[in-house]
C-alpha cells in the first residue's frame, strides 16, 4: 500500500519547479533572442525619432516622387517598383534561410548548404540593389549633409510651404542613409555570418557536433534583419 | 495559471519544426500583405478610393500583421516557452512608450516651429 502523499509533498513538474531551464532552450539561442531584443530597441529608437521629426515638419519629401526609378532601366516615374524587388528579395532570402533551419533539424548536410547558399546569394542581391538605390540618390544630391538644388527640391515636395522645404529634405537625408545604412550594415555583417556558417556545414562541424542548433541561431539574426526591413519599408516608402 | 497554459500549449500545438509546406504558405501571407499595400499605394491613394489618412494606419496594421508572421513562425516563437515568449515580448512594450512620449513632444516642436518663423 503507498503511503499517501499530501498536496505539498508533491513533486512539481511545472516548468518553474526547478531543476531544469523553464525556458527549455539553449543557452546561445536565448542571448541571440536577448540581443536581438536589444537591438529591436536600438532600430526602434532610431525609427521613432525619425516620426518624430517627421509630424513636427509643415513639409516632407514625397516618397513616390524621391523614389522613383530602377537603376539601370528607367530614371523615373515607376514608384515604389525598385524598392519592391529588394523587399521581394529580402523576404526570399528569409524563407530559403527557414528552409536551412528545416533541413538542419534533418541533419541533411547538403540541403542545408544548398539554402543557405541561396540565402547568401539573396544577401548580396539586397546589398547591390541597396548600393545602387544610394548611388543613384546621391547623383540626385542627397547625402548625409547634403541636398539636391532648390529647383529640383521643389518637385519632390506635394504642397507645404517652400520655405520650409532645405530643413525637411536635409532631415530626410540624414535619417534615411543612417537608418538604410545601419540595416545595410547588419544585412552585410549578416552575410558574412552566413557564410561562416556555411563553411562550417561544408566542412562538417555540425554533423561532428550532431545538432545543427547553429543554423537557428544564426537564421534568428537573419529573420530579424528581414523583420526591421518591414518596418523601414513602411515607414520611408509607403506612410 | 501559467504553467497550466504552459502544458496546453506544448500538447497542444505542433511543437516540432515548421514543415515544407508551413513555410510556403507563411511565404505566400507576407508575399500577399505585401501586394496589398502596393495595390494601396500604387492604385487606390492616388486614385481617391483610400484616402491618405485612413491609408497610413492601414500601412502601419498590415505591417505588425507581418512583423507578427515573421516572429512567430519564421523565428519560431510562437513554439517556443511561454516564459521565454513573455520575456522577448513584455519589454517591447517599452518601445509604445517611447512612440507616445515623442509624438507628444513632436506637437510641441510644431507649435514652436509656428510660434518662432525660421526655426
Amino acid at each position: 500500500m503507498s503511503t499517501p502523499v499530501t498536496q505539498i509533498d508533491e513533486v512539481k513538474t511545472t516548468p518553474w519547479a526547478g531543476g531544469h531551464s523553464p525556458f527549455s532552450v539553449e543557452y546561445g539561442k536565448m542571448m541571440m533572442w536577448f540581443f536581438l531584443l536589444s537591438d529591436a530597441f536600438t532600430f526602434s529608437s532610431l525609427l521613432i525619432s525619425y516620426g518624430a521629426l517627421r509630424f513636427s515638419a509643415t513639409s516632407w519629401p514625397a516618397a513616390d516622387l524621391v523614389f522613383q526609378s530602377v537603376p539601370g532601366l528607367v530614371d523615373s516615374g515607376q514608384p515604389l517598383v525598385f524598392v519592391g524587388i529588394m523587399t521581394f528579395i529580402l523576404i526570399l532570402s528569409s524563407v530559403t534561410m527557414v528552409l536551412a533551419v528545416e533541413a538542419g533539424h534533418r541533419n541533411a548536410k547538403k540541403e542545408v548548404a544548398w539554402w543557405m547558399v541561396a540565402t547568401i546569394i539573396g544577401g548580396f542581391t539586397f546589398l547591390g540593389c541597396q548600393a545602387l538605390e544610394w548611388t543613384h540618390l546621391h547623383h540626385e544630391g542627397f547625402w548625409w549633409g547634403s541636398i539636391p538644388e532648390a529647383e529640383e527640391l521643389k518637385h519632390l515636395f506635394k504642397g507645404g510651404e517652400e520655405a520650409s522645404f532645405h530643413v525637411s529634405a536635409q532631415q530626410f537625408a540624414n535619417l534615411f542613409f543612417t537608418i538604410t545604412g545601419f540595416h545595410g550594415f547588419h544585412v552585410f555583417s549578416g552575410v558574412i555570418i552566413n557564410i561562416v556558417i556555411l563553411i562550417n556545414t561544408l566542412v562538417g562541424t555540425y554533423q561532428k557536433r550532431g545538432s545543427y542548433l547553429m543554423i537557428e541561431k544564426v537564421g534568428l539574426y537573419w529573420h530579424f534583419v528581414d523583420l526591421v526591413w518591414v518596418f523601414v519599408f513602411t515607414f520611408f516608402y509607403l506612410v | 495559471m501559467s504553467s497550466e497554459h504552459t502544458e496546453t500549449h506544448a500538447h497542444g500545438e505542433e511543437h516540432s519544426s515548421m514543415t515544407k509546406g508551413k513555410i510556403i504558405r507563411v511565404f505566400l501571407i507576407l508575399l500577399g500583405i505585401t501586394v496589398v499595400e502596393f495595390i494601396i499605394a500604387l492604385y487606390l491613394v492616388p486614385k481617391g478610393v483610400i484616402d491618405i489618412k485612413w491609408a497610413n494606419p492601414l500601412y502601419i496594421i498590415l505591417t505588425l500583421f507581418k512583423a507578427f508572421y515573421i516572429v512567430a513562425y519564421f523565428m519560431h516563437l510562437k513554439f517556443e516557452k511561454v516564459g521565454l515568449v513573455y520575456s522577448i515580448i513584455v519589454p517591447i512594450l517599452f518601445i509604445i512608450g517611447l512612440i507616445l512620449v515623442l509624438t507628444n513632444e513632436s506637437h510641441y516642436w510644431i507649435d514652436l516651429r509656428e510660434a518662432v518663423p525660421g526655426l
